[in-house]
């Protein structure tokens, strides 16, 4: 489109060029064209597919041609999946940026054996969520090592039910999204000027005081930023929830639900549904805590420049 | 940095202490479950003992056949290879124009690239599958290499656009005052500049897409499967999956495969480094 235009009179490309725009601006063309149709096609393709539910859809729940989003919000085996869906993405990003914090205050330093305390840490981004399933299942699980040693250690009577519950999903959403939380706030770390901290030790500050008064508000926007995209990821949990939970009860979140329209029962029209309201909730939170960001601190953040 | 680490006492603090423990906690429970993994793998029989009752590797060679692993890893590598060229193709020029001009509309489709990285998988996914099946894509090796672009190449942008952003325009300035053309700046200035930043993007999406399940998963069918799929069915096959040993099998060729990529990338990229630049982008 930009191409047409560029085909005008040489002053009109003279002007456009002034602005930015001149042929090198094709290079764009390619990209857009991919996000054009395998994006925002689809997307809206699928808003308009909300809108078109299927006859039992609409017979069993009415509403017209809003018979998907009646149904969404009144049964309550599907609505009920944003509240589960919640309760696990909420805590574990939580608990994944809050425990990377002191972890990487410490790791901040030089040690021995830093590199490979490091890579320890990235090794679970590779492992995924499907081996780290399996592994949990069976370290885990009535047999594994950790409820035969606590058995024979003669702390517990029964072995613990570890997986195939919340407890399990829990556990996989740490292991695959503390080392993304951990590397991204290690970075912001990095790029917060030490000699702010040491004048704030010459002044006579405690650790606590400097971690409060310097590190934290400079960290802070580090940390929503991290905690929105450990969200992103925690939420639109999935191989987990099915593997390691509970698939129909304490784990059936809205990937599942959106799924389980989408390849048992073939209603492409709800599966969009509550694929597009997954990504509504989502927004949600995210501008929640984006907004909070910005009431809180306004400036520059502390990423590496 | 370097200024902070003369100052250390020599007797760790309480919080140190606690802060080892938790990480302690979390390499337990990370190498149990790798190894838990492995030793099943080529355990003979596995029930109620704290290790299984003789070691086999006909595991592998069950697997092997069972589940067509000739093919899925074939699929697999073919795909990553293809998502890998094309995003590299599609997302370094349009980097490029986004790290050195400034033109209207730039901040709008920055926004267009950095949704698909924002959004979970499954809110596009799904729509996304159903035009592939719509249009009698499914379950085919296009449908697969397709979506797995929508995330890809965006992120070959979010990637590339600082470092490009970061090589100094008086070289190209200089090779146009020479009479280069466009194209010659590109292939005889950026390439060779760029060739870092490319291996590194290249590999991350690699590792990403031998990786990514979601989006492959609602597309892919017998025959356009790849690893993490394969192994997703065969843990959720009807009537109670498949035997657990096969499938550790399965998962620790996967995790070979990817380790084998990820030491190639470290060797290339620092992670820690790679995620800081990434992040800039994702904030302005």
């Amino acid at each position: 489109m930009r191409g047409g235009r560029q085909r005008a009179t040489a002053s009109l490309r003279h002007r456009l060029a002034e602005r930015g725009v001149d042929p090198a601006l094709l290079l764009l063309v390619p990209g857009l064209v991919v996000a054009l149709a395998l994006f925002v096609y689809p997307f809206s393709y699928g808003i308009g597919l909300t809108i078109q539910p299927t006859a039992a859809m609409q017979e069993q729940w009415g509403g017209g041609i809003f018979a998907n989003y009646v149904a969404f919000f009144s049964d309550p085996f599907v609505f009920d999946s944003v509240g589960i869906t919640m309760r696990l993405a909420l805590p574990a990003a939580l608990f994944n940026v809050l425990a990377s914090v002191p972890v990487a205050m410490v790791l901040r330093h030089r040690f021995r054996g830093k590199r490979l305390l490091t890579s320890l840490l990235v090794l679970p981004i590779t492992l995924g969520t499907v081996l780290t399933a399996q592994g949990l299942l069976i370290f885990a699980g009535r047999q594994g090592w950790i409820n035969r040693t606590l058995l024979a250690s003669g702390l517990i009577e029964e072995p613990l039910r570890l997986v195939n519950n919340y407890l399990g999903v829990m556990f996989s959403l740490v292991i695959t999204g503390f080392p993304f939380a951990f590397l991204l706030i290690s970075s912001y770390l990095s790029g917060i000027d030490p000699s702010l901290e040491q004048a704030a030790k010459t002044l006579g500050a405690g650790w606590w005081q400097r971690f409060r008064r310097i590190v934290l508000p400079l960290l802070a926007p580090g940390l929503a930023t991290t905690f929105v995209l450990t969200f992103v990821l925690a939420f639109s949990v999935f191989p987990s929830a099915r593997l390691v939970g509970d698939a129909m009860g304490e784990t059936r979140v809205m990937s599942l639900m959106a799924f389980r329209a989408f390849g048992e029962q073939n209603d492409y029209a709800m599966a969009s549904t509550i694929a597009l309201m997954m990504g509504a909730v989502e927004l949600i939170v995210v501008v929640a805590v984006l907004g909070l960001r910005s009431l809180l601190y306004r400036g520059t953040t502390g990423g590496k420049g | 940095m370097a200024a902070s680490t003369l100052e250390r006492p020599l007797a760790a603090r309480p919080s140190t202490w606690f802060v080892w423990a938790g990480m302690t906690a979390f390499g337990v429970f990370l190498l149990g479950i790798l190894v838990a993994v492995v030793v099943d793998s080529f355990g003979r029989q596995w029930f109620d003992t704290w290790l299984p009752d003789g070691l086999t590797t006909e595991r592998y060679t069950e697997a092997w056949d069972r589940f067509a692993l000739g093919e899925v890893v074939g699929v697999t590598v073919g795909v990553a290879v293809l998502v890998v060229v094309i995003s590299i193709a599609v997302g370094v020029p349009a980097a490029y124009v986004l790290a050195r001009r400034d033109f209207p509309g730039k901040r709008a489709i920055m926004l267009l690239f950095l949704l698909p990285v924002l959004m979970p998988p499954i809110t596009y996914g799904i729509p996304l599958a159903t035009v592939m099946y719509s249009f009698g894509l499914g379950r085919t090796l296009t449908a697969v290499v397709l979506v797995n672009l929508v995330p890809s190449v965006p992120f070959v942008i979010l990637t590339m656009t600082p470092f490009i952003e970061q090589i100094n325009p008086a070289i190209e300035s200089a090779a146009r005052m020479c009479g280069a053309r466009t194209w010659q700046v590109f292939t005889r200035i950026l390439a060779p500049l760029l060739v870092p930043g490319i291996l590194a993007a290249a590999i991350l999406v690699l590792v990403r897409t031998v990786g990514l399940f979601e989006l492959t998963f609602l597309v892919s069918g017998p025959g356009s499967d790849t690893l993490v799929v394969a192994i997703y069915r065969g843990m959720t096959a009807a009537g109670g999956g498949e035997a657990r040993q096969l499938i550790s099998a399965m998962s620790v060729i996967y995790t070979a495969t990817m380790l084998v990529m990820l030491v190639v990338a470290l060797r290339f990229v620092n992670p820690t480094q790679l995620v800081a630049q990434v992040k800039e982008t994702r904030d302005d």
